[in-house]
């Protein structure tokens, strides 16, 4: 795992090396100005004052020179850590464009933008405690261990003593603390769940008159988070008298042990100023113990992330590109040669069985059927975006799979079931279909998908913005420019997935005539609801279950009395009858 | 746990800056101190031993070295071992309070900062559910949100570790400062002196780090506004092999963002080293300035009396002088911390400061039976049958309406704002037990008239009566209760799907529960589920179909069982199988109600009493379905397909 994160490192590496390097600058410095001013304290009784003043001196120029190590460490562990969080979502950003389909589903949507948010940021947090306090607070450790030694070695063995009480005591907090906190965390996000809920059912609740009903939940559940949070929170509160319990005993001890020692050698063996830089240092030993327990609570809530961040880096896209793949499509001829896919590997079942589908090169096939009998998958094999698990889908009379994965994508068109539009002006959203269009064949196509009209209501023409996820825009609309972003790149094969279902019958056969008359050579696959928006085309697939059920025209559908029949009758039942 | 990204609010400039409101301090101060005095006051105590104790370690060394071994190291150790217990005790034992009320303290505390977060959540909560529906509509849901989540953890921050350490922050400063003074005051202005410098220079790091935070929130915001796009657009991006424009925008903002985390993380970052080493020469100038006044034997002058300074004093004034520059420069760590607190604190309390929904009606739904004389009279039992108490302020008198689902609009007009009217002139009537469609494009206002009828929001002119009671005088949540409503957008609740029919009515048995799902057409699908009605629920039913979300939303308005039904159909295309078994649930709870229709498909109204057609705010044509298709006009256009309806 850390292999794979330091990876990201890259260019940030010397800073990355430069912050603990300064940082034993500092640190050193940080743990031997008290030792000399312990010997200016000596010198300050003695009558000569140019040691003082050379003491002085010395302690300023340390001073200064820590103050320099610190803030260029500090510079360096920013910029090491603000690169590193970028190089990181710089990475998972290429990496999940280079995702496949079926990447895309295995992640959801909401889980990549918190890797990329959330994640980060946590991994970025411990990256620089790590690269900082990590070698801050053990150098930290040791030097002022080993200089309390060299004071004094038998006042010095006190702290040996401490460091191991300090550590079980931590030790134990931190046990009874972590398992705590998992399972507090999920009732925090219950608490919020149901905040959630209410604000988006904030209609529900008031048609019901569930107001005090809702608030009594509420507060029971805000008081079982109040309860637990507390009880974590005075564990974690322990912290605070164990230190201080190691720390003033440590400091009892070298008061009754200095105090001896300094008395019965008469001040050789040690000074009043060298017990009191021994305070000094029981208390840094103190400071980068509990500094150490905190990096091992970042690191440990961080670990979770940098986990999620890590699988998304491992991934390998489950689609490649060829090398030198073709990059020319020939024709808009569309082969199945027994397709067959299933998701979730060899487990799930089969989502299309054994598809044998010939389509000629600009004909339009119509593709009818119910939710869950895969029409979707069917097409979304043209293109590429998924795999087969069986058999051979040839576009233009060569295996998609050897295509370049792009030159194939942008020369089929997918309207997708759920489309989205993109914060922009409208133009900039058609465009999306092909960059150098000019603002005539943008015109062109907006007329052919019925969308200019409504285009040159809105306030600013096609320069109107959309906002984003096009809120602004009725499904309708919506649908009818998602088309014109798919006509604009003239493709050899046009895939409509139940692109018009908020649009009205009549407009829907407008735009299925202008489409006809734009792309004559184009192969047309048009997937609805409604029997009418298939009905004139040259054949009609009727999807059930993941195989194909039935197929014909219109009229030899009718003639067959089956599903087609079924579906056409219940919809055209209320127009004889009126 | 989202600390780091603490929001704050882009003001209309995309400016960014933690919006204060005046007061919020002060605000939070008597939040916590209402409910926790007795513990704010145990707290307190607690820091002050805790100050005290550290304090007399530093007295307790200088008496040591100056009363102990001085004089030791000329009568041995024997001479002064009396002195060395006398004062190794008086430190431990001081040490010791400090142990406990350093523990009392974090137990307390936890208490006191859970507390008033729990306070605080409570209250928004319950403020939240009085609040007009003008307000969900105004606000965005993720701005509410972010209220309970990112506000409240930085409240957390403010009232856990903020207020505690300010206040062992001034006690410290200010029992040090005294101790100071009681040594020696030429070295207390030494001191003061250079702490002044010290604050000045800390002051400035802190605000510059504070600047570029809020640089870095907003590159932040602004970046992760791309990547929920990208993400959510994800396919659409991939089909159109936009992946390389992508990528190429992406770098241009995570380099903005790089910069703007570097500066902002770099201020924090040197404030330690700059209050760590400003301290360590103040030290050094204290050391030699102590030094100078012992060389020169210059009269020391202290609260404590005059004298010479010894080395002791020194000593003791020198780990002062130490502490003060800490606690300085804790505090100035703590700078950003508190604003957003204070951030945060604000806007909790302008959601707590909002103003309820109001309520003038004094009409209530009450149950009813009939006397021996045939007479309504109220029933304190539930006897199934309701009736309209109103009570009349002219004579004192009681009349009883029977519940009965008569609906009368005349000439309603309505605009959300002031600025822009919605509806014009709306009148319709519909008798117990007929089916009223509204048809009409998006925005043609028929959402608006189901939001009236319910009074999630009023008038501006007309009347609307609800069996003959003009609906302002009927208290809101009896009017609500009569009213049942199947929205289009379902939202259900976690928990099982029985619990979620049950909401209706919160009495109602689990058999009346199933009834209602038969009714609804729902039993089949729920019966089939792995836990059948006992199934959890998640995510607003994330593991069902947008129709058998729909049906069980029909059978929690059937178990209520209320006269007038408001049914706003779906818009999202469901196949037309599932439609058929939805149409049918409809259907069944239809019966023998009131209905308002707001219909998406021209198919399920054809059997309506009247259909209203709607545009732009006026009712353009109403009648039968017959009647509308001989008139030939924009209803019959609708029906051939030429108009779009959602």
């Amino acid at each position: 795992m850390i292999k794979t994160l330091a990876k990201s490192i890259r260019e940030y590496r010397k800073d990355a090396v430069l912050t603990p390097l300064f940082m034993v600058g500092e640190v050193s410095m940080e743990c031997i100005i008290p030792l000399v001013m312990a010997s200016l304290i000596d010198h300050m009784s003695s009558e000569n004052m140019t040691d003082l003043l050379r003491y002085g001196a010395i302690l300023l120029c340390m001073a200064l020179f820590s103050l320099f190590c610190g803030i260029m460490s500090g510079r360096f562990a920013a910029s090491a850590s603000a690169g590193f969080a970028a190089n990181l979502r710089h990475d998972i950003f290429y990496r999940v464009q280079d995702f496949s389909f079926s990447d895309v589903d295995r992640f959801s949507t909401s889980s990549l933008i918190t890797r990329m948010t959330t994640d980060v940021t946590n991994v970025q947090m411990s990256f620089m405690m790590i690269i900082r306090t990590a070698v801050r607070s053990p150098l930290m450790l040791i030097f002022s261990v080993i200089m309390s030694f060299r004071i004094n070695p038998g006042v010095a063995v006190v702290f040996l003593a401490v460091v191991p009480v300090l550590g079980l005591g931590l030790y134990l907090i931190a046990s009874h603390a972590f398992p705590i906190f998992k399972r507090i965390f999920k009732r925090y996000d219950a608490m919020n769940n149901s905040v959630q809920e209410n604000v988006n059912g904030i209609r529900v609740v008031k048609s019901f008159v569930r107001e005090g009903y809702e608030t009594e939940r509420f507060e029971k559940t805000s008081g079982e988070v109040k309860k637990d949070f507390r009880f974590v929170e005075r564990i974690l509160a322990l912290n605070g008298p164990l230190m201080m319990f190691c720390g003033y005993g440590a400091m009892l001890f070298i008061c009754y042990i200095g105090a001896r020692i300094i008395i019965s050698s008469g001040a050789t063996e040690m000074t009043p100023g060298q017990l009191s830089s021994f305070m000094t240092y029981a208390i840094q030993i103190l400071m980068s113990m509990m500094m150490l327990s905190m990096i091992v609570v970042t690191c440990a809530i961080s670990f979770e992330s940098a986990k999620r961040i890590v699988e998304v880096l491992n991934t390998q896209s489950t689609l490649k590109s060829p090398e030198n793949g073709i990059s020319d499509v020939k024709d808009g001829s569309i082969d199945f040669d027994n397709v067959s896919v299933r998701y979730n590997g060899q487990s799930g079942r089969d989502a299309l069985k054994d598809i044998d589908l010939h389509i000629e090169s600009g004909k339009t096939i119509g593709i009818i059927g119910s939710t869950g009998s895969s029409k979707t998958t069917l097409i979304q094999l043209i293109p590429r975006l998924y795999d087969t698990t069986a058999g051979t889908v040839r576009v233009g009379g060569k295996d998609v799979r050897e295509y370049d994965l792009d030159a194939l994508r942008k020369q089929i068109s997918v309207v997708l079931q759920k489309n989205v539009l993109f914060s922009g002006t409208v133009k900039d959203n058609i465009r999306w279909g092909r960059e150098d269009a000019t603002d005539q064949e943008i015109e062109q196509v907006c007329r052919i998908a019925c969308a200019h009209e409504f285009i040159t209501q809105m306030p600013e023409g096609y320069n109107s913005k959309i906002e984003r996820g096009g809120t602004n825009v009725s499904g309708g609309q919506k649908q009818r420019l998602c088309i014109a972003r798919a006509l604009i790149a003239k493709p050899r094969v046009l895939i409509l997935d139940d692109s018009t279902s908020a649009v009205d019958t009549k407009t829907d056969a407008m735009i299925r005539k202008g489409l006809k008359e734009y792309l004559p050579g184009t192969t047309k696959i048009i997937i609805a609801q409604r029997v009418a928006s298939v009905q004139d085309a040259d054949e009609i697939i009727v999807m059930d279950n993941g195989s194909i059920a039935e197929r014909g025209s219109h009229q030899s559908l009718i003639a067959l009395r089956g599903i087609y029949y079924e579906v056409w009758e219940s919809q055209t039942h209320m127009k004889e009858e009126a | 746990m989202s600390g780091p990204r603490n929001r704050m609010q882009l003001d209309r400039k995309g400016g960014l800056k933690p919006q204060i409101n005046k007061g919020t301090f002060k605000r939070i101060l008597g939040y916590v101190w209402r409910e926790y005095k007795k513990q704010m006051l145990l707290v307190t105590f607690c820091i002050i031993a805790g100050s005290l104790a550290s304090l007399v370690a530093t007295v307790s060394l200088r008496r040591l070295i100056d009363n102990v071994i001085v004089p030791g190291l000329n009568t041995g150790l024997q001479g002064v071992w009396h002195d060395l217990t006398g004062i190794l005790i008086t430190m431990a034992a001081f040490f010791a309070a400090a142990i406990i009320a350093n523990l009392i303290r974090g137990l307390t505390m936890a208490e006191v900062t859970q507390g008033t977060l729990m306070h605080l959540r409570n209250d928004m909560f319950s403020k939240m559910e009085t609040l007009p529906i003008k307000y969900f509509d105004v606000n965005q849901h993720g701005e509410i949100m972010s209220t309970y989540t990112n506000d409240t953890d930085s409240v957390r921050e403010l009232v856990g570790r903020c207020i505690p350490s300010l206040i062992e922050s001034a006690l410290s400063i200010i029992s040090v400062f005294a101790m100071m003074l009681v040594y020696s005051v030429w070295l207390t202005l030494a001191v003061v002196i250079g702490l002044f410098f010290i604050v000045r220079l800390s002051a400035s790091v802190a605000g510059k780090s504070g600047k570029y935070m809020a640089g870095q929130q907003r590159s932040l915001a602004a970046e992760e506004g791309f990547v929920e796009e990208m993400m959510e657009g994800q396919r659409v991006v991939k089909v159109f092999c936009h992946q390389d424009r992508a990528k190429e925008d992406f770098d241009r903002l995570n380099a903005q963002l790089c910069s703007d985390g570097t500066r902002a993380t770099r201020f924090g970052n040197i404030l330690g080293p700059i209050n760590n080493n400003m301290g360590n020469i103040l030290y050094v100038l204290i050391a030699l300035l102590g030094t100078l006044l012992v060389y020169f034997n210059v009269t020391n002058i202290g609260l404590g009396g005059m004298g010479t300074i010894s080395t002791g004093i020194i000593v003791s004034f020198l780990s002062m002088s130490k502490s003060m520059t800490q606690v300085i420069g804790n505090l100035s760590m703590q700078v950003n911390m508190f604003t957003m607190g204070l951030a945060g604190a604000s806007r909790i309390f302008t959601l707590i400061d909002q103003e309820n929904e109001q309520d003038r009606g004094y009409v209530t739904l009450v149950n009813v039976e009939h006397d021996s004389e045939g007479n309504i009279v109220e029933s304190p039992k539930q006897t199934g049958e309701w009736a309209f108490r109103h009570p009349h302020t002219a004579d004192g008198s009681v009349t009883y309406t029977p519940l009965r689902g008569d609906i009368y609009m005349e000439h309603v007009d309505f605009g959300y704002t002031e600025e822009k009217q919605v509806l014009f002139d709306m009148s319709l009537y519909a008798k117990p037990g007929q089916k009223i469609a509204f048809v009409g494009a998006t925005g043609a206002g028929k959402t608006t008239i189901t939001n009236l009828l319910n009074r999630f929001y009023d008038i501006a002119d007309g009347k609307i009566r609800y069996d003959g009671i003009n609906i302002t005088k009927i208290k809101k949540p009896d009017l609500r209760r009569s009213l049942g409503i199947v929205l289009q957008d379902v939202n259900l609740f976690t928990g099982t799907v029985l619990e979620n029919i049950r909401y209706g009515r919160l009495d109602a048995t689990d058999e009346q529960c199933i009834a209602a799902a038969k009714l609804a057409n729902a039993d089949s699908f729920i019966s089939r589920l792995p836990e059948g009605y006992n199934t959890v629920l998640r995510g607003n039913g994330s593991s069902l179909s947008q129709g058998q979300r729909q049906l069980i939303s029909i059978a929690r308005a059937a178990v209520a069982n209320p006269p007038v039904l408001i049914m706003d159909e779906a818009t999202s295309s469901i196949d037309t199988r599932t439609e058929a078994i939805v149409q049918k649930g409809m259907d069944n709870l239809m019966k023998g109600r009131t209905v308002f229709v707001i219909a998406h498909r021209l198919s399920t109204i054809r059997n309506s009493n009247a259909i209203m057609v709607l545009d732009h705010g006026r009712i353009i044509e109403r009648g039968t379905h017959e009647q509308l298709l001989e008139l030939k006009g924009t209803y019959w256009q609708l029906y051939t397909g030429a108009f779009e309806l959602s």
